[in-house]
């Protein structure tokens, strides 16, 4: 019952958010999400002594669907990650106003609500339900809430990840319809369903269902909408987006494709890692010539994603656990990179890195978290960074395809690049004179406790990552067996 | 004893955590004090492990692990540290020596805002270097290898306003991490056909033999690490980041050259000497990049002008012999140089930072000139390390180069002769810089003039305790001509020994000394005789290519930087936003398109409704039918 509570108590905290007004919609928003917190905490620690959560009852018998959710390692993970991010995310909104805060706040709550759902479904309908909760609340605040081009820009991010989503759904009835009963939709069968099917059926659906996660995720060359879409977000729509919304893509992966499909993933399998590793070169240098800080940060994320992603595909145990690591870490990081960014704007009036500066002189905690979160970015070691990135190349390097020792050479000039456009901006941020007359306020209380809590989240995992590990060991070994 | 060992990095991790916490509340004095007292703690504790070690009593290395850092299947790292020979003497070195620069820093940096700061930030360096010599497997090495590029980035941009000096900081640490690429695919071969990152299990596999790997491997393996130490100990192609180095604080420096840091390469590749052994070729390879580094970094330090640069260039000078050492299988007398060097080149640079600190920061040597009647003490603790780097007999210097020279003659009389060319140089370059300072009559300002003045006592001891460094630390490896005992390699020989050579004569190794000693005596002549009364010219020729660093870094800059940032400029530009993007947005507009088109089929008329409704129908029919069959 505790896993229903993950999905309940965001779910009616939202809806009623949007009858409340002023502050009290932020407090009931932060509230909700400590207590959601306080349960994925809870739901993870069993994790390490006990078989993992189930929950189950009807839903839709007549088309094979119920309403089952899982709290394996990995989805415990995710949902720890929601509840860490949006916390985080509602205790830096307590000193800023935005309009319409009673529906700004439902919304929120509701697509965590959805992305809950998503990380814990384990019947494909329902998953597909929780995806599309997921995404709908998102669509509104990019559109309501965001910059000038929000509607031009939030209506191809709409279109396009709505396309990939319908054409999953297709698979998913396919998969369903192939063998109906009462639990056609449920993980299991799907798993059993696909698995049996002949290669050549599984070549084609292998597109119809990973289209929508390469969107999500993104995946070179289906990313264009997400700089465009981080830019024109409010930071803590851009945050659910990056630190959680792109981990369904991946974590949809994991889940619904490389168990269900083995053929058709064998046989694609070199084609998403080459698309991958094209990404991560290709995603790096257009970050360094990247301006708008928010734009940097979007480029560098599909880099990191896109080692994750071709990691998905290598077929090692190694770097199936380090995609679990790095998921979580990856969320982590960004969100701390996005508040820094959203502290940046506020106070100096703009993300054009050209016309800042001098930030290490003025608000010194700032740009020491800046720096901080931006070497955990880089991978430095005793960052939890490293760890996942160190799994992740040793398991495509390891990985079970062609040319593989090759490709994680490639792989690996993201870090040198990484480190080209990261210090690039720590120069033009923080260093130098400072080149506005703005004077900027260092962090208020609010935002020093968001950001000690991901840097000390960041150094701890960074130094000792044993309870991060120890979570999705399991999971990761039965995905690549 | 040994099981103590994690105090070691323990100290200085506090040292840090209490400056870097407090950094805008603890009182500037207070900072230093902390500072050096942590370094202080792990130099006794490490003293401590160095007698353990060197009793009969020890036997063999001692494992101290902490706990399990990366497990995952069969793939099992801990985060353990190891006591032996090797690792022990590198942390007296730098403890010892990072606890003088501690102690000169506090009242160097006395004046300085960022006081605090600077002592969290060296105490985080010494941190990361010991974790580098301390770690039992190639990713605990890692950690601290990066850690210590880290620290190098924070040092250099101390001075963070200044756009310069965060450029050097920024290039230290791409550099640096074009080399850890190197490192870390090293590492990922290591594992991928070894199963371990562990020095003992990684070691007893080469040495027993039987493991069932190509022997191409070994050599793969031997080249990616040594890009990985091309980068962190500044040899080419990856050197040029030292020397622009130079922007942070001078005692950052002394850190950065000698204690620190750039000892990090030779210190992997001595601690992989079993793998190098296997892989003649990586050590050729390894030789020629050492001699082409020593023979250049020396001919540019002949030009410059800036007393720091001059520094700078003959310490990747100095590396540069220690990677002769290695390439030609002196594991130990590349080991027995950076000890050496540890003590001259700290020396040489706190006395220049004592010089710039006299010369109200002027570094250059054109406007010095005399400085030797003010700064007694800063002038003869300098000219000892000049003296023992160009290889005066007697002091330190002397026995590790020889040594070094001595095995190069051993392996090929070619290398011996370029590398006693260089040696000619540092000479040379080392008494041009000491006569432009110290002697002559003074070319400065009348203002700097009556500024000068000998640095405070806590600046001139630790310059006092490295000069008498550098004159004895050489006594630990005596020649075998001299010596029967050469305790430096009793000491290592359980961890690392030197490759077996041809014995050489003792009458000819007395000849080489000879030779070597004979030069640089000569070269300290004539640079007393060009520089003694300085005319500076502007360069032509030759002289100008030198004095801009044979344009190296104008090179690297059209041949790799600019290309990069074009290539990138052009993909944001065409690819991602008209390609990509463009056709993304091609394809909505081509269904706005038809979705327009389509519009005019809604007439509005019930009858053609109908007539499209039976079409559509007869339409399906026809196709089921086809199907069924």
């Amino acid at each position: 019952m505790t896993l229903v509570l993950l999905i309940l108590i965001p779910l009616l905290t939202g809806a009623l958010s949007f009858a409340v007004k002023g502050d009290a919609a932020k407090g009931l928003a932060l509230i909700s999400t400590m207590a959601t917190l306080a349960i994925s905490a809870i739901v993870s620690a069993g994790n390490y002594t006990a078989p993992p959560a189930t929950f189950s009852c009807e839903w839709m018998p007549q088309l094979g669907a119920s309403f089952s959710l899982l709290a394996d390692g990995m989805s415990s993970m995710l949902c720890l990650l929601t509840g860490i991010v949006m916390m985080v995310v509602m205790i830096s909104q307590v000193n800023k106003d935005v309009e319409r805060p009673g529906s700004f706040y439902g919304f929120m709550l509701l697509a965590q609500a959805g992305l809950m759902g998503v990380f814990l479904a384990s019947d494909a309908l329902l998953f597909y339900f929780f995806w599309e909760l997921a995404l709908i609340p998102v669509y509104f605040l990019c559109s309501q809430w965001g910059g000038e081009k929000r509607i031009q820009v939030t209506f191809k991010f709409f279109v396009y990840t709505f396309l990939g989503s319908l054409m999953m759904l297709a698979g998913l009835i396919f998969l369903a319809t192939r063998n109906p009963g009462a639990n056609a939709y449920s993980w299991a069968n799907i798993v059993h369903t696909g698995a049996s099917l002949p290669v050549g059926q599984q070549m084609w659906l292998f597109w119809l269902i990973f289209i929508a996660f390469a969107i999500k995720m993104p995946i070179f060359p289906f990313h264009t909408w997400q700089p465009d879409t981080y830019e024109q977000s409010p930071t803590p729509v851009t945050i659910v987006l990056s630190a959680l919304m792109v981990k369904m893509g991946l974590f949809a992966v994991l889940r619904w494709l490389l168990p269900v499909l083995p053929a058709g993933v064998d046989y694609w399998s070199n084609t998403v890692i080459v698309l991958s590793v094209i990404g991560i070169v290709y995603a790096s240098c257009i970050a360094i010539v990247q301006t708008d800080i928010k734009r940097l940060v979007a480029y560098s994320s599909i880099a990191h994603m896109g080692l994750m992603c071709a990691v998905a595909f290598a077929h090692n145990g190694v770097g199936m656990h380090g995609i679990m690591v790095q998921m979580f870490n990856h969320g982590i990081n960004i969100t701390g990179m996005w508040l820094i960014v959203s502290m940046i704007e506020n106070r100096w009036g703009t993300r054009d890195m050209t016309k800042l500066g001098g930030m290490a002189s003025t608000a010194p905690q700032m740009a020491i978290a800046l720096v901080i979160i931006s070497l955990a970015n880089i991978a430095l070691p005793l960052t939890n960074g490293f760890v996942g990135e160190f799994m992740l190349f040793n398991g495509l390097f390891g990985g079970a395809f062609a040319n593989h020792m090759t490709v994680m050479v490639i792989a690996g000039l993201g870090i040198i690049l990484g480190a080209v456009y990261t210090l690039n901006m720590i120069q033009k941020t923080a260093y130098g004179e400072a080149t506005t007359m703005v004077i900027a306020k260092d962090l208020s209380i609010n935002e020093y406790v968001g950001l000690a809590i991901i840097i000390t989240l960041i150094l701890f995992l960074g130094f000792y990552p044993k309870p991060l590990l120890d979570l999705t060991a399991s999971v990761a070994g039965m995905i690549v067996h | 004893m040994s099981q103590l060992v994690y105090l070691i990095p323990l100290f200085p991790l506090i040292g840090f955590l209490i400056n870097g916490l407090l950094w805008n509340k603890m009182p500037k004095s207070l900072a230093g004090i902390i500072g050096s007292v942590a370094i202080l703690a792990s130099f006794v504790v490490s003293l401590g492990i160095f007698m353990e070690v060197k009793s009969p009593n020890f036997h063999g290395p001692v494992i101290v692990t902490l706990f399990d850092f990366i497990q995952s299947g069969n793939l099992k790292i801990p985060f353990a540290f190891q006591v032996d020979a090797l690792s022990s003497l590198f942390l007296l070195i730098i403890t010892g020596v990072g606890f003088l620069i501690h102690v000169y820093s506090a009242s160097y940096m006395s004046h300085d805002e960022g006081m605090v700061k600077y002592f969290a930030y060296l105490n985080l360096f010494v941190f990361s270097m010991l974790l580098l010599v301390l770690g039992a497997n190639y990713l605990i090495m890692f950690i601290g290898w990066e850690g210590v590029g880290l620290c190098s980035y924070l040092l250099i941009g101390f001075w963070f306003k200044k756009r310069e000096y965060t450029n050097a900081a920024k290039k230290a640490f791409v550099m640096n991490r074009i080399g850890d690429l190197g490192f870390l695919v090293g590492m990922l071969l290591v594992l991928y056909y070894f199963g371990t990152l562990s020095y003992q299990e990684f070691s007893g596999a080469l040495t027993s033999g039987h493991v069932g790997v190509d022997p191409s491997v070994y050599t793969a393996i031997a080249i990616c690490f040594f890009i990985g130490a091309t980068g962190k100990s500044a040899q080419i192609p990856l050197y040029t980041w030292l020397p622009d180095a130079m922007a942070g604080p001078t005692p950052v420096s002394a850190l950065i050259h000698a204690a620190t840091m750039v000892t990090a390469g030779i210190y992997m590749i001595a601690r992989s000497n079993a793998l190098y052994t296997l892989s003649p070729f990586t050590l050729h390879i390894v030789a020629i990049i050492g001699l082409s580094t020593a023979i250049v970094a020396a001919t540019i330090a002949i030009k410059q002008y800036d007393i720091k640069k001059v520094l700078a260039y003959s310490t990747v000078s100095q590396l540069g012999f220690m990677f002769l050492a290695l390439g030609v299988g002196a594991y130990t007398t590349a080991v027995f140089h950076v000890m050496t060097h540890a003590f001259f080149k700290a020396l040489l640079f706190l006395g220049s930072g004592s010089v710039i600190h006299a010369m109200g920061g002027e570094q250059d040597i054109r406007k010095m000139g005399g400085l030797g009647k003010h700064m007694r003490i800063t002038q003869m603790t300098f000219l000892v390390g000049c003296l023992a780097i160009s290889g005066i007999p007697g002091l330190s210097g002397f026995f590790s180069k020889d040594a070094i020279l001595t095995a190069a003659f051993a392996h090929s009389p070619v290398l011996y002769v370029l590398g006693i060319a260089a040696a000619m140089m540092t000479a040379f370059y080392m008494f041009r810089l000491y006569f432009l300072t110290f002697t002559g009559s003074f070319r400065g300002t009348e203002e700097q003039h009556h500024h000068l003045h000998e640095s405070p006592a806590a600046m001139t001891l630790p310059l006092i305790v490295l000069a008498i460094l550098s004159v004895v630390g050489g006594y630990v490896g005596l020649p075998e001509v001299m010596s029967e005992h050469n305790l430096l390699n009793e000491y290592l020989s359980p961890v690392v020994k030197n490759l077996a050579e041809a014995p050489i004569a003792a009458a000819t190794e007395w000849m080489l000394m000879g030779i070597s000693v004979g030069v640089s005596v000569i070269m300290i002549f004539m640079a007393y005789s060009i520089n003694k009364t300085p005319n500076f010219v502007p360069n032509k020729g030759l002289a100008a290519i030198l004095e801009n660093k044979w344009y190296v870094d104008e090179l690297y800059d059209t041949m790799i930087v600019r290309p990069i940032e074009i290539l990138s400029g052009l993909l944001d530009r065409y690819a991602e936003r008209m390609g990509i993007d463009g056709s993304v947005n091609g394809v909505g507009k081509l269904v706005k398109w038809g979705g327009d088109r389509m519009r005019l089929l809604q007439t509005g008329q019930v009858g053609f409704y109908i007539f499209i409704m039976v079409m559509g129908m007869v339409v399906l029919f026809a196709l089921s039918f086809l199907w069924i069959k």
